[in-house]
């Protein structure tokens, strides 16, 4: 039985998270002995792919992203075809709406939210973060067939080339009953759920008008956007930036709140992050009790004088 | 129009998490539970906008044990007109999708509202396995729906955006924030929710295709160390050499 890990093309390239699946599904068919697949919606150049062990791909054509019964369909499909025991998806939009169905169409057990390796092959465990990541759950999959779905930062993608990569078309017959009318996307910026670095800001920036404060350390660091409930609930910030039980959770290696008070419901969604380092002028605010680093100050005065500092540190 | 509510009882997103019986269970002594935030807040009201607007019924569906009845109640109270427990205290995201799908094959839905995830386990998984259950369309993370000539046209959330699509009915949706604007309900509906019907159903036999076999809760050791504000060189310095993240 293979290990298949879906790749997901997006505009011709594969982003960190399905690097990070590859590496995943790699180890898991090293630990298993079994063959490694990857599919592919489209079909993109995936000479990439070699570098990190895949010698094998399905390039599924006929099927897009936003249409995900389709896509499970032919998943699912390739599944079949490569006898596969586990298939390994990313935990971002598209994986999420995959998952589910492909665990249906597979009579697959189906876990989501994966944050390490399986703890045991026999019998299947493996971790999933619960509770907005305040807490982990080991689940078993007694079956043959497993679905997951890994969270972004899991696991340090690693390279292992093989020589060549063995490409076949395979047509999905799903037929489409969503269609894609456009996507609105926000130019530059790293999206947030794979960021390792991210810069998060709360009420203490009092307006959106002072965003520019956090958007410029971020850009001299290369790093993501996020805020607090707060903030997206007053329109300050997107909703997709809000991180926390009721918005998202990360895992960055570094994460930088900024006049957030640290509420539980925020803590919960950031606190397996790497590194945390608070800014908040009140020293008594919760979140220094989960912080690594702390800086008790006015955030206008303290934030562009770390932006300066990094751009000193970096132009060195 | 007919519409099918999924509703779900979650742990209060303030409750402190710990476990019992040698960490294989949640502890919910004293722990508060409320309607899923995204199945309230914005999978209901957007339902009930959209009867509304097109005629038809709003039903509300929970997978649960008797004490779901209270939230089940408070569905009926912000408007829906009739709802159905089926009475099994669900493990696991397969087994719930399993006695919905059952449940609406009964029906005769032209829609199934979910929320993208519920706030305690987050898997998200439900909504996905329903539709493939059902063999309908998903449109999965959906902050907008406009329903006009039998299409709907919904922007669900990608990375770094939206994406605007378009559908046609049956279809199974899950919502997340902007939706709908949250409603409180009101005295009348209260009353109101006392007298709507609410019928029990049995579920049917299913087994899970996962268990939760152990929890735990992430041991962070963190001990500060606080930096001078006037002196951001010594942070930068901290983060590149001993946190080794810049």
């Amino acid at each position: 039985m293979s290990i298949l890990v879906f790749c997901e093309n997006i505009e011709g390239t594969f982003k960190k998270n399905t690097l990070e699946a590859i590496t995943y599904g790699r180890k898991l068919a090293e630990q298993t002995q079994s063959p490694l697949a990857a599919v592919v919606n489209g079909s993109p150049d995936v000479e990439v792919l070699k570098t990190y062990g895949i010698g094998k791909a399905y390039l599924l054509e006929g099927s897009n992203t936003g249409d995900s019964a389709s896509l499970a369909k032919g998943i699912a499909g390739v599944c079949s075809k490569v006898d596969a025991s586990t298939v390994i998806l990313t935990y971002n939009s598209t994986g999420k709406s995959i998952a589910g169905q492909l665990g249906i169409l597979c009579g697959a057990g189906v876990v989501n939210s994966v944050n390490a390796l399986p703890s045991s092959l026999e019998p299947f465990q493996v971790s999933q973060s619960v509770f907005a990541g305040k807490a982990e759950a080991v689940v078993e999959v007694p079956g043959e067939k497993k679905v997951l779905g890994l969270q972004s930062n899991s696991i340090k993608i690693e390279e292992a080339p093989v020589d060549t990569i063995d490409t076949e078309i395979v047509t999905s017959d799903g037929g489409s009953r969503v269609e894609v009318i456009r996507q609105d996307k926000i130019s530059g910026g790293v999206p947030l759920p794979e960021a390792e670095l991210v810069v998060s800001g709360g009420r203490g920036f009092k307006g959106p008008e002072n965003w520019n404060i956090l958007e410029d350390l971020a850009g001299v660091l290369g790093a993501a956007t996020a805020c607090s409930r707060p903030v997206s609930d007053s329109d300050w910030r997107p909703h997709h930036e809000h991180v926390g039980q009721t918005g998202i959770t990360i895992r960055p290696n570094l994460y930088i709140a900024i006049g957030i008070s640290g509420a539980i419901q925020h803590l919960g969604g950031v606190n397996n992050s790497k590194t945390i380092v608070v800014i908040n002028k009140d020293p008594e605010a919760p979140f220094f009790k989960a912080a690594d680093y702390g800086v008790v100050g006015d955030l206008f005065d303290v934030v562009p004088r770390l932006t300066e500092a990094v751009k000193k540190y970096k132009g060195a | 129009m007919n519409i099918l509510v999924c509703i779900a009882r979650a742990v209060e997103t303030t409750a402190k998490i710990s476990f019992t019986d040698n960490d294989t269970r949640f502890d919910d002594t004293g722990v508060q539970y409320i309607m899923n935030p995204y199945d309230e807040w914005y999978s209901l009201v957007r339902a009930l906008e959209l009867k509304e607007k097109e005629g038809g019924e709003v039903h509300v569906v929970c997978v649960g044990d008797s004490s779901s009845e209270q939230v089940i109640r408070k569905a009926l109270a912000i408007g829906a007109d009739k709802a159905f427990r089926i009475d099994l205290e669900p493990k696991t995201a397969d087994e719930t999708a399993f006695q919905l799908a059952e449940f609406a094959k009964s029906g005769n839905y032209d829609i199934i509202f979910t929320g993208k995830e519920t706030v305690d386990y987050n898997s998200g998984l439900v909504p996905p396995m329903l539709s493939a259950l059902l063999d309908w369309p998903f449109v999965g993370i959906v902050s907008d729906l406009e329903y006009e000539n039998g299409e709907a046209t919904l922007s669900r959330e990608i990375e770094g955006g939206v994406e605007i699509v378009k559908a046609s009915l049956p279809l199974v949706l899950s919502a997340t924030k902007d939706l709908a604007e949250q409603r409180i309900p009101n005295m009348r509906g209260i009353m109101m929710a006392k007298r709507k019907p609410l019928e029990v159903v049995e579920a049917k036999e299913t087994a899970p295709k996962v268990n939760f076999v152990g929890f735990s809760k992430p041991e962070k050791d963190t001990e500060i160390t606080y930096v001078d504000p006037e002196n951001m060189d010594e942070l930068v310095r901290l983060l590149s050499e001993e946190a080794k993240v810049i």
